[in-house]
């Protein structure tokens, strides 16, 4: 374990859309702090905007999105989109929820580097974290 | 140094947020960052909010900043969260209650980790404000850790400090003890639409009326943030503490104090990390054995240790 004040992996933790379904989303969170991540929860009901900017404003290297209403191909490109316009370019993208199989090629093509669906072990979304930043 | 300071300074906030990160982290490239932006800090009006856990610190600040704006001012934000002792990871839970304000051109806010600081702050704040200040907001409001009756630190980082009260929380006694309430140039008194607001308020006032006289005492307000009531009338009672703060010649006297405080905590640190660094993990390791056994005093072994690097 590093010091306490060392640098943090900082990760945004959100839920896009109208579904209030965040046990999900708080159990990723707190899963993530207790592997010694600094994770900014944003609450349910999230514009893509509102995202994005807390993504840049917080500069995060880690966006993950929980959803569970089924409108992750209209909302996920936004988000993608909402980023790039604002420049964070470089955060590592993941999301969770129920997300169909065969919607696995169309977010992989967007940029998430993991989708994490019902069951998973939350181990395994720390260990992916750590995987992929550095700090 | 790269093009990042110029982008920060032409007012882009993806420079400012990469700014704090490296400042935050405390890495030499944000050390050089501080220097080169340090001379353009000092314009804004800091204002610290403290209170208890839970007594609408958040929604209290969004609500201020809200104000802020309605006056046609630009805020910058610094929530602190508590860093986990064991993990030293955190859950940075403030913009929930700030949500108005996410899209806000004029508003920035930033979520920090305490990072093993005491006294509600984090351990690198005072330079995260002073980056908040040179990118040239109007206020920036600097939000603690759930405080409890000793977490003063913020007084030393805010020209203005709000200490936030809720109703049913204690009886005078609880006001009477040293400690937070002494620091507050604004008393806020929120959840004003719960029971007892006008009992907490006329305890408060009878408190302060126990002050030496002369001394200033510090304006009380009801709020009911969630609604975003009062915050007219604690955005004038700050405005008359900045006024008070010029007039009676302690702005300067205050800055004097900030600064000293800040360059002592740096040079602290500073030693520290020295210590740490020129102590081999063995000889540490061998001295806190004997303290735990009680063969050694914790005072002569770090005595031990200081003398090893100042010697």
């Amino acid at each position: 374990m590093s010091a306490p004040t060392a640098a943090k992996i900082r990760v945004l933790i959100a839920k896009p859309g109208l579904d209030g379904h965040d046990r999900g989303a708080k159990v990723v969170a707190r899963a993530l702090r207790d592997g010694g991540c600094e994770v900014i929860y944003t609450g349910i009901r999230q514009t893509p905007q509102m995202i994005a900017e807390a993504a840049l404003q917080e500069d995060v290297d880690v966006v993950g999105l929980s959803i569970l209403s089924g409108a992750h191909l209209e909302l996920f490109p936004r988000v993608v989109d909402e980023l790039k316009s604002r420049g964070v370019d470089d955060v590592l993208l993941f999301c969770g929820g129920i997300i169909p199989e065969e919607d696995t090629r169309a977010l992989e093509a967007l940029g998430f580097k993991a989708i994490f669906r019902p069951g998973t072990n939350t181990q395994d979304i720390v260990k992916f974290v750590y995987e992929h930043v550095q700090k | 140094m790269d093009d990042l300071v110029q982008r920060f300074l032409n007012g882009e906030r993806r420079a400012l947020a990469r700014v704090i990160s490296r400042v935050e982290n405390q890495t030499a490239e944000g050390r050089e960052y501080l220097r080169a932006l340090f001379p353009h800090s000092g314009k804004a009006h800091t204002i610290g909010v403290t209170g208890g856990a839970g007594a609408g610190k958040s929604t209290l600040t969004g609500a201020l900043a809200a104000e802020y704006r309605r006056r046609g001012h630009t805020v910058g934000i610094v929530a602190v969260d508590p860093s986990s002792p064991f993990s030293h990871g955190a859950i940075l839970g403030d913009r929930i209650r700030m949500q108005d304000l996410a899209l806000d051109p004029g508003v920035y806010v930033r979520s920090m980790a305490s990072r093993g600081a005491l006294g509600g702050l984090a351990p690198t704040i005072d330079d995260v404000v002073s980056v908040m200040d040179a990118f040239g907001f109007d206020y920036v409001l600097i939000e603690t850790v759930g405080a409890g009756q000793d977490e003063v630190e913020v007084a030393g980082t805010a020209l203005t400090t709000i200490l936030v009260n809720n109703p049913g929380t204690g009886d005078d006694i609880q006001a009477m003890k040293a400690g937070i309430i002494e620091i507050a140039d604004v008393l806020v008194v929120n959840k004003a639409d719960h029971p007892g607001a006008d009992i907490l308020v006329s305890q408060l006032q009878a408190l302060l009326s126990l002050a030496p006289a002369g001394s200033r005492r510090p304006a009380i307000v009801k709020t009911t943030a969630i609604k975003g009531e009062g915050l007219d009338r604690v955005a004038d009672a700050v405005a008359e503490h900045r006024q008070y703060l010029e007039t009676s010649g302690q702005l300067a006297e205050q800055r004097g104090i900030d600064a000293r405080h800040q360059v002592l905590a740096i040079a602290r640190a500073i030693l520290l990390e020295r210590i740490r660094q020129g102590t081999p993990e063995a000889e540490l390791n061998a001295l806190v054995e004997r303290v735990a056994n009680r063969e050694l005093d914790p005072h002569t072994a770090a005595e031990a240790l200081a003398a090893a690097v100042t010697a």
